[in-house]
């Protein structure tokens, strides 16, 4: 039964001496992975340098603050662009947040059930709605309904980005409190809505302030639906139901105009923006994401797939 | 110079081939008689010593058995002995490991020359699961560039042979591995080890995750491939190293405490620790 | 005989009872805003569809002159699928390269390498495009669009167009370059999901790393791999600014893409340039319209599918083998 030494031997013979092939492959493997890293590396680097690059030397504090000149002439600034943008992040969170929140709560303390897996799963499938369509969507319940572009729009699109992520986070933020702290907190006899606000969100805080955070950071940098709700404008916030701008927007029509001055504005609009968004991101992987875990797990969640 | 028979004679049976066949064969006496020796093996992981300078040489032929609590090391120098550690990261190897007097940890040469000579079979049984019965035997042929059908037929039927699973499989081999179980799954991990035509068997538990059934065939399996080959099994079941080995280490914490036949382990411990374990006082 | 205390019942409306109603409204939101969003949409729609019926989606006229309106949204909708065709095509090869490395790495690298492709993520899409439009737009076309039309011009029909710049090819690889952290976001979790065990009985047989990955790694995780990429197929559907910035914009029949250097058109760009302009009570804007409801479709078609091809992988990693 058993293969004797000899008949080993004959076997092995039959080997090809082909391990240094092997191994030559192996390494062109790895220059293959290397140059497919270096890829993906080179257009972010080249992006930061040349927004900062670029950017930079258009800003000064009248380039921050005033409105846009005349087109094409280089003067003026993005004053309005900036005010628009950090508006409208203010009112989309303001709708966005609480409505996430609660959407957390519901789907880890209250939704073990069907209605819960319906809402999961239909939140999960809205984060991936193009961000244009609900612009359109934003359009025509607000601003077809009013007859005019607005404010409200805006932050409303926005919100509707936003709160799928803030759900998602939340849930998983409190889905990672332990089972024994609500327990404790009920055998206490509080009641179960100041059990989860003051004892599971309060250990959830910071889980659900980097999906906050995040989600906020997501919407500084949409364009497409603010196209046709805020549509842009040359002019500071006008009241709720006027047009108003936005530094996404702003980078976009100045990308349209053939004038010199008009790119370096944009740059100098691109690289506001991009501070923003990127000391958010960073700030919040410094501040809040310390464990390794959720290194992972913020891709995950960016990607949108549940484990 | 060795002939080749029983094969297809369509193989070119060159010189060189038949000097290589003749050198690995030759079994280099000067270390009396032993296939394998470890020579001061220590293990580092992250700079914490997990094996502390053992010596172990293990005869031709024989199976020998690795004993000791959780934690003493046993498994991790298993792992030495076909250099796995070199996937772990942080963890450092010294010392030298002699297989018919060739160091494994040389230099020269890369380790995958190595470890097709040491095979290894897993706690778990681990077929690859995407894989047919045969093609799972066949993995590591195919690897060493082993294409005719026909040699791969035979290998792959000698090798399920050895592992006492050719008679449960052999009429439909293109089964998905998956479907198997466990007991035979990890049979087939045997073979699988066995096809590449290793010296040394390395076993780590290979019955733990097995009912006793499956236990006794693989103990069984083991007894038999010791007739041929090298076996070193870690195992944390006594009477199993009593009922398959010839041979039983004993480590505790890193240290080799003591290494005798397996009778005189058993029978009459040298060191008092030996005798402290095997008589179930901790572990 | 215990009785319930005299005031337990007048307390119905408790405040918990309150905060279950709450949480339970702000799950159903998506509910509602989903159904609302899909019935506004048709209805706004259904001008379009009553005059140009299903034929809408196969036609290719786009007329805006009032008295001979005549919509068909064909040429998007394969703007779209072709731009995100070849992003995939030149996307995940590059992702599943650099999941490759980063799942293989030593730690020191690995993990700043996945916060950079992470950050690759956060940058907005409109900033792509301005990046595109400026810097990257040069470069290719001297570099490879201009070449490749002088050498295979003639012969190919892809390379056919006089190239410059604005045109289908180059929105794919900007395209490309932002679905990589989502497709190799999740394919590295899906080959650390592989389990190590399956790695080691590669290496036992004395395979090399490449060959590891053929033999225990890439079968294994073959269903999330193509999850992963369908993923960022889906992604890439729904990408609007840094497309309308470099695609070009074409309309009508000359937006069919046929060759890499032409001006095309996506489902997400056609709505971009021209919603603001479209008026509501022509045929424009609910064409326009017609659009996203198809556009929906389809990104919320491949996101499904891709859904599920990963999550089941991810499931299945421990119950594969039935030991």
């Amino acid at each position: 039964m058993m293969t004797s030494s000899q008949k080993r031997a004959e076997y092995r013979a039959l080997f090809k001496q082909n391990v240094p092939g092997r191994l030559i492959v192996d390494k062109i493997m790895l220059g293959v992975i290397l140059a497919c890293v270096v890829t993906a590396l080179v257009p972010l680097f080249s992006i930061l340098v040349e927004v900062f690059k670029n950017g930079l030397p258009a800003l000064s504090a009248e380039f921050l603050t005033q409105t846009p000149g005349a087109i094409g002439s280089g003067d003026g600034g993005i004053g309005p662009a900036i005010q628009g943008t950090l508006i409208i992040i203010g009112m989309a969170s303001l709708i966005g947040v609480p409505i996430g929140v609660m959407g957390g709560i519901f789907l880890s303390e209250f939704g073990n059930n069907k209605l819960g897996r319906l809402v999961r799963f239909f939140n999960d499938v809205f984060m991936e709605f193009p961000s244009i369509v609900i612009g359109i969507f934003a359009f025509l319940i607000i601003v077809l309904v009013l007859g005019h572009f607005s404010i409200w729009a805006g932050a409303f699109a926005l919100s509707l980005i936003m709160f799928p992520i803030v759900t998602r986070t939340t849930e998983e933020s409190l889905k990672m409190v332990p089972l024994t702290y609500r327990e404790a907190g009920l055998a206490l006899g509080l009641k179960q809505w100041v059990v989860t606000f003051r004892i599971v969100l309060s250990a959830a805080k910071s889980g659900m302030l980097t999906g906050i955070l995040l989600s906020v950071a997501r919407i500084g940098g949409e364009t497409a639906p603010l196209i046709m709700t805020i549509l842009g404008s040359s002019q500071f916030f006008a009241g709720f139901n006027s047009p108003m701008d936005a530094l996404p927007l702003r980078i976009w029509r100045l990308s349209l105009l053939p004038y010199d001055s008009a790119q370096m504005q944009g740059w100098g609009a691109a690289v506001v923006l991009i501070i923003i968004i990127l000391a958010i991101n960073i700030g919040v992987r410094y501040f809040f994401a310390r464990k390794g875990k959720r290194g992972g797990l913020f891709s995950m969640m960016r990607s949108g797939i549940r484990r | 110079m060795t002939t080749v028979v029983g094969v297809n004679s369509k193989m070119p049976v060159n010189t060189i081939q038949d000097n290589a066949v003749a050198a690995e064969d030759k079994t280099q006496r000067d270390d009396g008689g032993y296939k394998m020796i470890a020579e001061n093996v220590s293990v580092y992981y992250d700079g914490i010593q997990a094996v502390k300078n053992v010596t172990m040489k293990f005869k031709e032929r024989s199976v020998t058995a690795l004993i000791g609590p959780s934690g003493c090391g046993k498994t991790t120098f298993l792992r030495c002995l076909n250099r796995m550690h070199d996937m772990t990261k942080n963890a450092r190897v010294d010392g030298r490991i002699l297989l018919d007097g060739e160091n494994l940890y040389a230099k020269d040469k890369d380790p995958i020359y190595h470890r097709r000579k040491v095979g290894m079979v897993f706690q778990k049984p681990n077929p690859f699961p995407t894989m047919s019965i045969y093609d799972n035997v066949a993995a590591g042929l195919r690897l060493n560039g082993v294409r005719d059908r026909k040699v791969l037929d035979e290998i792959v039927e000698g090798s399920l042979k050895m592992a006492y699973l050719w008679d449960e499989v052999k009429d439909n081999l293109k089964k998905a591995a998956i479907e198997l179980s466990g007991g035979q799954q990890q049979r087939l991990c045997i073979a699988r080890a066995l096809a590449i035509q290793p010296e040394v068997l390395l076993m780590d538990e290979p019955a733990s995750a097995l009912d006793p059934i499956a236990t006794q065939k693989i103990e069984e399996t083991i007894t038999e491939l010791a007739k041929e080959f090298t076996v070193i099994i870690v195992t944390h079941n006594m009477q199993q190293a009593v009922r398959v080995s010839d041979y039983t280490a004993f480590m505790y914490l890193g240290d080799l405490i003591e290494f005798d036949e397996t009778k005189k382990i058993f029978t009459q411990p040298k060191n008092e620790l030996t005798a402290k374990y095997v008589q179930g006082q901790f572990g | 005989m215990l009785k319930a205390a005299p005031h337990a019942k007048s307390r119905k409306i408790t405040a918990d009872k309150i905060f279950k109603i709450a949480a339970t409204a702000a799950g159903v939101y998506v509910l509602v805003v989903i159904a609302l969003m899909v019935f506004e949409l048709l209805t706004e729609s259904g001008p379009v569809w009553q005059e140009e019926g299903l034929a809408f989606l196969v036609g290719s006229d786009w007329n805006a002159v009032e008295g001979r309106e005549s919509f068909g949204a064909a040429p998007y909708i394969l703007g779209t699928l072709v731009t995100a065709g070849l992003a995939m095509a030149i996307g995940v090869p590059l992702s599943i390269g650099i999941a490759m490395f980063i799942s293989q790495a030593p730690k020191f690298l690995a993990s700043p390498l996945s916060i950079v492709v992470d950050l690759l993520a956060a940058v907005p899409s409109v900033i792509y495009g301005l990046w595109g439009l400026f810097v990257f737009r040069g470069f290719f076309l001297e570099l490879f669009e201009r070449p490749m039309h002088e050498a295979f011009g003639g012969s190919i029909w892809l390379f056919a167009p006089a190239p410059f710049g604005l045109d289908i090819l180059t929105a794919s690889v900007i395209l490309a370059i932002m679905i990589i952290p989502t497709i190799s976001a999740v394919s590295r979790e899906i080959m650390m999901a592989v389990p190590q065990m399956q790695k080691e009985a590669a290496y036992m047989l004395g395979a090399t790393k490449w060959e590891m990955f053929k033999l225990s790694v890439f079968p294994y995780a073959k269903t999330g791999l193509i999850g992963a990429a369908i993923l960022g197929l889906g992604r890439a559907v729904g990408e609007t600014m840094a497309v309308t910035m470099l695609i070009g914009n074409a309309t009508g029949p000359g937006a069919f893409p046929q060759s890499f250097f032409q001006a095309g058109q996506t489902m997400s760009s056609i709505i971009a340039n021209e919603f603001i302009e479209a008026s509501p009570a022509s045929l424009h804007l609910p064409a326009l319209i017609g659009v996203g409801v198809t556009l929906l479709l389809v990104a919320i078609g491949i996101n499904v599918v891709a859904h599920i091809l990963v999550s089941r992988m991810l499931k299945v990693r421990e119950g594969v083998i039935n030991a």
